[in-house]
């Protein structure tokens, strides 16, 4: 027997409960404030989450699928449509400033609004990360590339403190 | 249902050219000459398996052959691959990589900025995403070009020579065939001609920077887009598929 509707929750309450899934490599922030949970739709029985990746080659992707899967059945929802986008490209400044706090509590320099380079191949000027530590403005880039594929290199001159920096994209 | 042909000939096109990319680049794991440089050249090649997937997976759809992004990459032969002669050329030294990586990425910059205008959604949505990635690739290894070109006498002349044996290779990223002319002239393909001309005007002035010099106009290497390869794309594809072909449709 199928009941007509087996889907008990609102997109709101979905939407909330998306927001309790950290992002797997940032768990400070959770993959809703990430940005990248773009539409929520509910189609008769069908529960359908579109996603887009910050990164193409972002591992963390697979774990998106997989948490939000989990994290809908504990409330009931068995059966959950991913469909990846790519379009609108993911951007940070999808990020809110709560999200950006909690980035920099977490030790993390977020990314700075407008810092975009738009001269592609030569820094198009200087750009200045404070450091999470000591706040210092001294700070040095190591490499535009870090430990994910979101993440850029630098370290602080004064306190010495190597740190993350979310890059603008 | 032509068109579809042709598209399904770019697909695989762009979808060659970043996973042979991806994976040289990869060889470099755990091997970069410094670790900040490992995790770069690793991050790119993660960035163009990305790339990959998503073109792959469009490809599989429009095939609609039942085929997964897996059988693209690992079930197929050397001349069933359409990547620019380019990216299969050995890692080298790590000049070598960067001459490879600078003459590339300057190619896939412009060519993704021209793609974002096609009237195909999927290649427009595509290229805006990969152009974030790809400006990240390129000044990373232009920058890499000038410290080296405008570095010590040995640096200078190591990168000179590496830009040099590479240029051979250029050409044929430009190359197009009757399916992708097509594309082309309906809107879903950019213009090669303006890619090449953009990408000339890049490669002058960092080369410019770097002192270095702009190698003469030689005999360019042809054949990729009928399947034809150098011997090391073979090599690279026995490294990468071996799991697959020894033990057909494992998983992790």
């Amino acid at each position: 027997m199928k009941e007509s509707s087996q889907i008990k929750l609102s997109k709101d309450e979905i939407w909330a409960i998306l927001d309790t899934i950290p992002d797997p490599e940032v768990p400070a922030i959770s993959i809703v404030e990430l940005g990248v949970v773009r539409k929520v739709t509910i189609e008769e029985d069908t529960v359908s989450i579109y996603i887009t990746p910050t990164y193409s080659g972002c591992p963390a992707t697979e774990r998106f699928k997989q948490d939000i899967r989990d994290f809908l059945k504990i409330n009931g929802i068995l059966e959950v449509n991913i469909i990846m986008q790519y379009s609108p490209a993911w951007t940070t400044n999808w990020l809110t400033d709560e999200a950006k706090e909690k980035l920099r509590e977490y030790g993390i320099a977020p990314p700075i609004d407008g810092t975009e380079d738009k001269g592609f191949l030569f820094q198009s000027g200087p750009k200045v990360v404070p450091c999470v530590k000591c706040n210092s403005e001294n700070t040095d880039l190591s490499s535009q590339f870090g430990s994910t594929a979101c993440k850029a290199l630098y370290k602080c001159i004064d306190c010495l403190e190597p740190f993350e920096y979310f890059k603008c994209i | 249902m032509e068109t579809s042909k042709n598209l399904i000939k770019l697909l695989y096109r762009l979808g060659d050219n970043t996973l042979i990319y991806g994976q040289r680049l990869a060889e470099w794991c755990s091997n970069g000459p410094t670790l900040e440089e490992d995790v770069a050249l690793t991050n790119i090649s993660l960035d163009n398996f990305g790339q990959t997937r998503a073109i792959y997976s469009h490809l599989a759809e429009i095939e609609n052959k039942g085929k997964t992004e897996d059988d693209y990459a690992f079930r197929r032969n050397e001349r069933q691959f359409y990547n620019a002669l380019i990216v299969e050329r050995p890692n080298g030294h790590f000049g070598d990589t960067i001459a490879r990586g600078f003459l590339f990425d300057a190619f896939q910059l412009h060519f993704y900025q021209e793609l974002t205008k096609s009237n195909n959604e999927f290649l427009a949505g595509l290229a805006a995403k990969s152009l974030k990635e790809v400006q990240y690739h390129v000044r990373h290894s232009g920058e890499w070009v000038v410290r080296l070109g405008d570095g010590t006498d040995e640096s200078k002349e190591k990168i000179q020579k590496s830009i040099n044996d590479m240029w051979e290779f250029t050409g044929d990223m430009f190359a197009t065939d009757s399916a992708i002319d097509k594309l082309t002239e309906e809107g879903v393909a950019p213009n090669y001609n303006l890619v090449k001309e953009k990408w000339t005007k890049t490669v002058e002035e960092v080369l410019y920077r770097a002192t270095l010099k702009k190698p003469e106009d030689c005999y360019m290497q042809k054949g990729s887009l009928s399947g034809l390869h150098s011997e090391f794309l073979g090599h690279l594809l026995g490294d990468m598929q071996y799991l697959q072909r020894a033990y057909p449709d494992s998983e992790w």
